[in-house]
């Protein structure tokens, strides 16, 4: 299949080794990947934030880097609900029908990762090796917002050498919510206190998840604390491999 | 007194970020906190669980209060008709002030020195029990909770449960102090056994009682009050003359819409398969209850929300008060934080709504929109995106205002938009942030970001920029320039 990449601007900058790991499963299982250049935000931020007019203008832009894909694949779970959740509302409240038609038909082609691998390619074994214990932060986004159900958790079941330790309060958010994280920086942080105690008490050496911003916010206490727990995506456990390890 | 002092009387100026701060230095108050919602969330999960139809049910809730709203004129003119047919009378009330002056005027002509109360949001909201003080009239509350905040000089903090920052030993020392007691245990049997003695007298010697009400149905007149404790339905048949107070929105069309809404109430709010006391009269009849019935219907901006498509759902709550216990944040700070009536989630949304983004700005941004709420509510309310609507609103608002269109927070997403519209320009911020942060970083970690993002750095390390954007990566393993 041809997938087209959407690799997100956060991961662009602060992660881009999700992306490449992003790359890297999607090119073992046979498929090929591009990454168009054009494109940049998908407007969560904005949108989230109440910049709704801002968030339009990004719309329209991955509408039209997009138009054309086969698929395309978001490895977050955020940004892939903003598209999936928000577009259709955002050029519907502008009164732009023609955006919303294209909105409407572009949705039914965005996939997060590890929903393209479980729901479109109908795959839980990637020929991953990972030897570590490892627990999994569900991500309001996957839970609630793309209902992912169990798709990563049987990922993670299916890498070889993996230890998965259920992470006790998984449903709860971690707290980070965009910039909810710096305007309530307190609440943030006391939701994410109880979040690494779940996460120290799993004795996990790693916590993963399909969304590096929770990650960034959960790793981000983590390593203020020293407590020696790492934060890793999910697309770079899956890409991982005996051969690289 | 002003019409304003009554209803923010609390008020303290102070956005919910700081009013948040303060709770949560608070140990006992989280403590107690979370004991009570993980225990209601628990209990709400497995009535609401064990409904093979509880999502139909949620639809057809859904599906009801849009068909009210649709047709609200027309189901309150029946309301209003059927009432009145029945011996109740009627009265209209635009806003707050109003229905004080309506409800305080029906006090006084009954002769009232005192009145009990039915626990209601709408009379806080109104700001009913100061107004009443004003006027020589002593308001009694008989919720159980709500007598806690009463005697306690306190606040609701919780719709459904007013008290539920105050633990046992907490509420004996204010019955102790209220009731002038030299002795009283803290078992639950003790406490309630004391508010019975004081309520019984109040409710054998009062003439009027003012309630709210869950329901008012329009094609019969009838109105609905849902309780646990019994302490309402003495209100509402012990006095000579009741007076219910009930939102605009609290219309039903028929009479069988209760099928559906006394299954979803009593599961998401108590998580009770059957309501205890659940009272429902159709004005007055002679020899039997009040003899003196008036309802007073309340607008108070809830046109204003009807007229916006988006929001509008904020109408449909049946202040279940399950958003609230399922609320991570609400969890954290308690609902003080919130300054209102109306706490958490729903709170959240209908506060500023009510009371405008000057006042309640900062209410929409008090959820990480993490969806629990969607999720939980027994009518659907989609509050995540109605919290990403109002936010809309605030930043529109602030838009208008050339101190907003300067304002840091505008700037920085009028700037990131334009990076994002031009990604040569994202490449470029790329680099000169990986030489910028050279002051900064330290082990790949920052730890210390300036005024403005501090409240990253205060509790979280900050990743360092990578050598290599992905962008950069990408057009490198192209063999491309």
């Amino acid at each position: 299949m041809r997938v087209s990449l959407f690799v997100t601007c956060f991961n662009d900058t602060l992660f881009p080794q999700t992306g490449q790991a992003t790359v890297a499963v999607l090119e073992r299982l046979g498929h090929s990947v591009e990454f168009p250049e054009a494109q940049s935000c998908c407007g969560q931020m904005h949108n989230n934030s109440g910049y709704q007019r801002e968030a339009l203008a990004l719309v329209r832009r991955f509408v039209d880097v997009f138009r054309n894909a086969e698929v395309v694949v978001i490895p977050s779970t955020s940004c892939t609900h903003m598209v999936r959740s928000q577009y259709m509302h955002l050029a519907g409240m502008a009164g732009d029908y023609r955006l919303l038609d294209a909105c409407a038909e572009i949705a039914g082609r965005v996939f997060e990762f590890t929903e393209f691998l479980t729901r479109r390619l109908g795959i839980t074994e990637v020929g991953a090796y990972y030897p570590h214990r490892v627990t999994y932060h569900a991500s309001c986004n996957s839970l609630r917002g793309l209902q992912l159900g169990d798709g990563p958790k049987n990922l993670l079941r299916a890498v070889r050498g993996l230890e998965y330790v259920e992470l006790p309060g998984i449903e709860g958010c971690c707290g980070f919510g965009g910039t909810f994280a710096v305007k309530n920086a307190d609440v943030s942080t006391a939701m994410l206190a109880d979040k690494m105690r779940a996460v120290l008490e799993t004795g996990a050496e790693i916590c993963t998840a399909g969304d590096n911003s929770c990650l960034m916010h959960i790793g981000g206490g983590l390593s203020r604390g020293r407590t020696g727990v790492r934060t890793v995506h999910i697309a770079e456990i899956l890409a991982a491999t005996e051969a690289a390890a | 007194m002003s019409a304003v002092t009554y209803e923010t009387e609390a008020l303290t100026g102070r956005d919910f970020p700081e009013r948040a701060r303060e709770e949560l230095r608070d140990s006992q108050l989280r403590g107690n906190i979370r004991k009570a919602t993980t225990t209601i969330r628990a209990k709400t999960a497995e009535v609401t669980g064990e409904l093979p139809d509880w999502q139909d049910l949620r639809r057809a809730g859904q599906a009801i209060k849009r068909e009210a709203m649709r047709d609200l004129a027309r189901n309150l003119e029946a309301l209003e008709a059927n009432v009145s047919r029945a011996g109740g009378k009627v009265h209209w009330a635009r806003d707050a002030a109003e229905a004080r002056w309506i409800i305080t005027n029906l006090a006084q002509a009954a002769g009232a020195e005192m009145v009990i109360k039915v626990k209601s949001m709408t009379t806080d909201e109104i700001g009913l029990n100061p107004a009443l003080a004003a006027a020589g009239i002593r308001p009694i509350e008989t919720d159980l909770a709500d007598m806690i905040v009463q005697l306690g000089h306190d606040t609701p903090s919780h719709i459904l449960v007013p008290a539920i920052h105050k633990n046992r030993a907490e509420i004996r020392e204010i019955f102790m102090r209220a009731m002038g007691l030299d002795h009283l245990g803290d078992q639950p049997t003790e406490l309630t056994a004391a508010a019975r003695r004081y309520l019984r007298e109040r409710f054998l010697s009062a003439e009027v009682a003012i309630s709210g009400g869950n329901f008012g149905i329009a094609d019969t007149g009838t109105i609905c009050v849902l309780e646990s404790e019994g302490n309402g339905r003495m209100c509402l048949s012990l006095p000579r003359v009741l007076i219910t107070l009930l939102g605009i929105e609290k219309v039903l069309p028929r009479f069988e819409d209760l099928e559906v809404f006394l299954q979803l109430l009593p599961r998401a709010s108590t998580g009770e398969r059957m309501n205890p006391y659940t009272n429902l009269w159709t004005g007055v009849r002679e020899g039997d209850g009040p003899q003196e019935f008036h309802l007073v219907l309340l607008d108070n901006g809830r046109s204003r929300i009807l007229a916006d498509p988006v929001a509008r759902e904020t109408l449909h709550c049946i202040r279940c008060s399950r958003c609230l216990n399922v609320c991570p944040v609400y969890e954290r700070t308690g609902g003080h934080a919130y300054n209102s009536m109306y706490q958490g989630p729903i709170g959240a949304i209908l506060t500023p709504q009510l009371r405008g983004f000057a006042e309640a700005g900062s209410l929409p941004y008090a959820s990480t929109l993490c969806g629990a709420c969607f999720e939980a509510c027994p009518v659907r309310i989609n509050i995540p995106q109605i919290l990403i609507h109002l936010r809309g609103e605030v930043v529109r608002e602030k838009q208008a205002t050339l101190g907003g269109r300067l304002g840091a927070e505008n700037l920085a997403m009028q700037g990131a938009l334009a990076m994002f519209e031009y990604p040569a320009l994202m490449g470029l911020a790329q680099r000169l942030g990986r030489v910028g942060q050279k002051a900064v970083e330290r082990d790949g970690r920052i730890d210390w970001l300036p005024p403005g993002l501090s409240g990253w750095t205060a509790s979280r390390d900050m990743p360092a920029l990578p050598p290599q954007s992905f962008r950069a990566w990408w057009r490198s393993r192209r063999g491309r320039p």
